[in-house]
């Protein structure tokens, strides 16, 4: 089972290591990409940029998305921003600077070579995005306007009202429909990856299932790319859309594709709390909200069930400008995520249940007017009152932290592809950018960055040199995935038992949030690996999913995915356990500085887990990726 | 609070639909109308009845995956919000509430309330972009864009795709979507080189899958929930009319 892992990450000074890349990699010569079919599962903001971009240089290209268009990916739900290192502000930003907010905010648990390149990209990103019509924020001279984000002293954000993801999604959906209009992507909607296909050890195809009508069918194609987001939803509740699912990439990782850090969760600290069981998702308030919002809660417990109007200045705790008075209100995300959990613990927690903290815009109204504060955030004040049925001009905002992303992923090398060869994975799909915690604003420019300017340079490069034969999607090897995806889709529906596919996502979310959530123990971790294969028995036992395979089946469909939650979740906890220090996202308690800030182990966990599947659920193999500094030193996060 | 539900249930694309009764106990009122489904779904089920299919995705208004003619109205009563946006409280108890999908021959139903929109995609691959491939961009400070013009442009872009404007209209007209996008570009230097072809090609598109022609009912603007005003068919119009008399070719 020996396996070592190659991160192919060039040598040289960080600087131009990408610049050298390019250089090194083989090309396909312009004549013979015609010849390569390349399939993109995925439409979001990495696969679509990937499809269009791939489809321009020539390749043919399948895409595949599970919504009825391609428009519809979860990219499209990013509320505030995308970043950029282009320092328009004249207020000190480079790439260098971003590259090193970002792998500070990673607290040094990302790979430098990637999150330099990833900077370096991040410039072109914004060109590429005006050039296709995105109608970015402007000042009245007619250039773009930025904002600030969290973990940065800089503005660097470009964003397009509240609707930043849907803005920049529509420009990589069209870029994609231009050439599905040119025929050189197919585009395959309602249709579902179960299962990615190896001839010869290589990736060469995938199994889909046809929502509408069952079918299951193969495709070959001479490289495949997954993008197909987080993981998020494994906690049922979360900020994602409902249709989020680790389906892809765990099919991938049980045909050998290893899965790096999955404990690296990110958990968002602005989203509206959760209001009674019905609940299906929780809605996030973007993090641009605390440009101007302030963050507090009573100094006095007695003060909770309180009117926040009648509690005066001096009976406020801001804890965040309190505790970290040079970030303040803009600290990282798992950091202010965690101090909420703090003071909610403490006692001081508002609202039902004593889960939430005040986002107040009290001082800014008085400092800029209702109007301009209306102007900046109107849409997520009118989406906040529609839920709340209170009014954020009048009334603080009630925040608590919710699921937003997921940092871990399949593991990939500097070329993004995956230890299997021609699997690469792109976007959130992906483990590589940003270590434990990601911070605001970044997961667009990733997504973008992967698709629009890495895969389309490195996958030439293994189109060129894999010397695989031609596969037409009617080798054994797929005949083979799919029966097996098939006798899958049948064993689910001959269980007959009594629980819907729904309310087992609901058992596993809610020990996963209790066990591996926001604070997780070494015991709490021990007592959901023990209770996880319990689910997963009754759920094989006792499932209850009418209906047939051969038609639109939405308990079908949602069961699928909700087997593979149970599967992934056990190996999300085992991660968890094995990482015996605290970092970014990932909180044991029983390793927390004095002030209950996450206390790394640098000498024992500077790596990247990485698990291959063996078989046996309970058993994965752990392999480690160290992770080099050579540039940046190693220190403890402070952002007081 | 306990409610009727009235739903269109119909097995697929060739099945004949009908509408079904269907009582939802112990609704609360902080619930949102898909949790409600959600709900319903759950009963059925325990009864072993299939559950309802309905599109949904994001749940906050913004993937235009979700669509449901509520009591006769695309998204529902409320003004500018989506039918996953839509809350409980806007109901009272013993309300009979009737749900179908968008009625429209270009969005045939697949099952249930699904309806299949892939025509919005083919008229977007005619035309709706702008013909730059990645890597030609200059900077993107380089042409000043007047910020009144750029907040029109977003103002039309925020067109979600869900398609309520055909649902509400008589015709089935889907010009306001296309009058969306037309919009966007036509209020950015980036959009400009294409202008014309990208309006006749599109409308081409949306004559040919079937959607009809605008007669100014304006109900599409008030089913919208992203309220794009209909000064955008107006504007495509013009170009429609500019481009056709300067025999824009194809
Ligand atoms: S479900 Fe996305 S807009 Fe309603």
């Amino acid at each position: 089972m020996g396996i070592t892992l190659d991160s192919k990450i060039p040598s040289g000074p960080l600087a131009q290591k990408w610049e050298k890349h390019i250089f090194d990699l083989k090309l396909v010569n312009p004549a013979n990409k015609r010849k390569f079919t390349i399939i993109v599962v995925g439409t979001g903001l990495a696969g679509a940029s990937a499809a269009a971009t791939l489809a321009e240089l020539g390749y043919n290209v399948h895409a595949f998305a599970f919504q009825d268009s391609a428009r519809r990916a979860h990219s499209i739900a990013a509320q505030g921003g995308i970043n950029a290192a282009k320092n328009y502000q004249n207020d000190g930003d480079s790439v260098y600077r971003l590259f090193y907010d970002t792998i500070k905010g990673g607290d040094y648990r990302a790979r430098e070579a990637n999150v330099y390149r990833l900077a370096q990209v991040s410039t072109s990103i914004i060109d590429q995005c005006v050039a296709q019509g995105v109608p970015f924020a402007r000042e009245y001279g007619g250039t773009l306007s930025n904002r600030s984000f969290g973990g940065a002293q800089v503005s660097r954000t470009f964003y397009a009202r509240g609707q930043t993801g849907q803005q920049l999604l529509l420009g990589a959906y069209s870029a994609l429909m231009r050439q599905v209009g040119l025929g050189t992507v197919k585009m395959h909607e309602r249709s579902e990856m179960l299962d990615v296909v190896l001839v010869n050890g290589h990736a060469r195809g995938i199994v889909t299932r046809d929502l509408e009508t069952g079918k299951i069918e193969t495709w070959g194609a001479d490289a495949v790319c997954l993008a197909t987001g987080g993981y998020g939803n494994a906690f049922f509740l979360s900020t994602n859309a409902q249709g989020c699912n680790v389906t892809a990439t765990w099919r991938a990782h049980k045909k050998g594709a290893l899965f790096a850090n999955p404990c690296y969760t990110q958990i968002h600290p602005t989203c509206i709390p959760r209001s009674g069981d019905h609940q299906s998702k929780l809605t996030l308030m973007s993090e641009s909200l605390r440009n101007d919002g302030r963050v507090w809660v009573p100094k006095n417990k007695a003060d909770v069930g309180k009117d926040p109007r009648q509690i005066p200045e001096d009976q406020r705790d801001y804890y965040l400008e309190r505790i970290y008075p040079s970030f303040g209100n803009l600290v990282p995300r798992d950091i202010a995520s965690r101090a909420a959990k703090r003071m909610c613990d403490l006692g001081q927690g508002v609202g039902p249940g004593g889960l939430g903290v005040y986002l107040d815009f009290g001082a800014a109204i008085q400092r800029v007017g209702q109007s301009v504060v209306a102007e900046r955030y109107g849409n997520l004040f009118e989406m906040y009152q529609r839920i709340t049925d209170e009014s954020p001009y009048q009334t603080p905002m009630r925040i608590y932290p919710a699921v937003h992303y997921t940092m871990g992923g399949l593991w990939v090398d500097y070329n993004l592809m995956s230890n299997i060869p021609g699997l690469h994975v792109l976007g959130e799909a992906n483990f590589s950018d940003h270590g434990a915690n990601r911070l605001g604003a970044s997961a667009l420019m990733q997504g973008l960055a992967d698709g629009y300017f890495v895969i389309p340079y490195t996958i030439g490069h293994y189109l060129a040199t894999s010397g695989q034969a031609k596969v037409s999607g009617d080798e054994p090897e797929f005949k083979a995935a799919a029966v097996e995806v098939k006798a899958r889709m049948d064993k689910l529906l001959a269980i007959k038992g009594n629980r819907s596919p729904t309310s087992f996502h609901k058992e596993l979310g809610y020990l996963l949030w209790d066990k591996c959530g926001m604070g997780r123990t070494g015991d709490g971790l021990q007592e959901a690996l023990d209770k996880i294969p319990q689910i997963r028995e009754e759920f094989w036992s006792n499932l209850n999913v009418l209906g047939d395979g051969d038609s639109y089946n939405v308990a079908l469909e949602k069961a699928g995915r909700v087997a593979d939650f149970l599967e992934f979740g056990e190996l999300m906890c085992r991660d968890a356990l094995e990482r015996k220090e605290s970092c970014g996202g990932h909180f044991r308690e029983e390793y927390q500085t004095e002030a209950g800030e996450a206390l790394r182990d640098d000498d024992n966990f500077t790596h990247v887990a990485a698990w291959q599947y063996t078989g046996d659920l309970a058993k994965p193999n752990l392999v480690k990726e160290p992770l080099v500094f050579e540039e940046v030193h190693l220190s403890t996060r402070s952002y007081k | 609070m306990n409610l009727t539900l009235k739903i269109w249930r119909q097995k697929n694309r060739e099945a004949k639909g009908a509408m079904e009764s269907y009582p939802v106990k112990d609704v609360s009122p902080d619930m949102s109308f898909l949790e409600m489904l959600d709900i319903l779904n759950e009963q059925l089920q325990s009864a072993k009845q299939e559950p309802v299919a309905f599109d949904h995705d994001c749940r906050e208004g913004i993937c235009g995956m979700c669509s449901l003619v509520i009591n006769g109205l695309p998204h529902g009563p409320d003004a500018a919000t989506t039918t996953c946006q839509l809350h409980r409280r806007k109901f009272k108890e013993g309300d009979v509430i009737t749900i179908e999908p968008w009625r429209a021959q270009p969005f045939p139903v697949i099952r249930d309330l699904v309806t299949d929109r892939s025509a919005f995609d083919r008229i977007q691959a005619r035309g709706g972009f702008v013909s730059i491939g990645t890597g030609h961009a200059p900077d993107a400070n380089a042409i000043p864009i007047p910020k009144f013009h750029a907040d029109l442009s977003m103002d039309a872009a925020q067109c979600i795709g869900c398609g309520a404007c055909v649902a509400a209209c008589k015709n089935a007209s889907a010009m306001l979507f296309v009058g969306a996008k037309v919009a966007q570009y036509a209020h950015l230097p980036q959009g400009q080189p294409e202008r014309n072809r990208r309006v006749l090609a599109m409308m081409d598109q949306h004559d040919k899958e079937g959607f009809g022609a605008c007669t100014n009912y304006q109900e599409c603007e008030a089913a919208c929930p992203k309220e794009i005003s209909v000064r955008v068919i107006a504007e495509m119009n013009r170009d429609f009319l500019k481009a056709t008399l300067l025999g824009t070719e194809l």
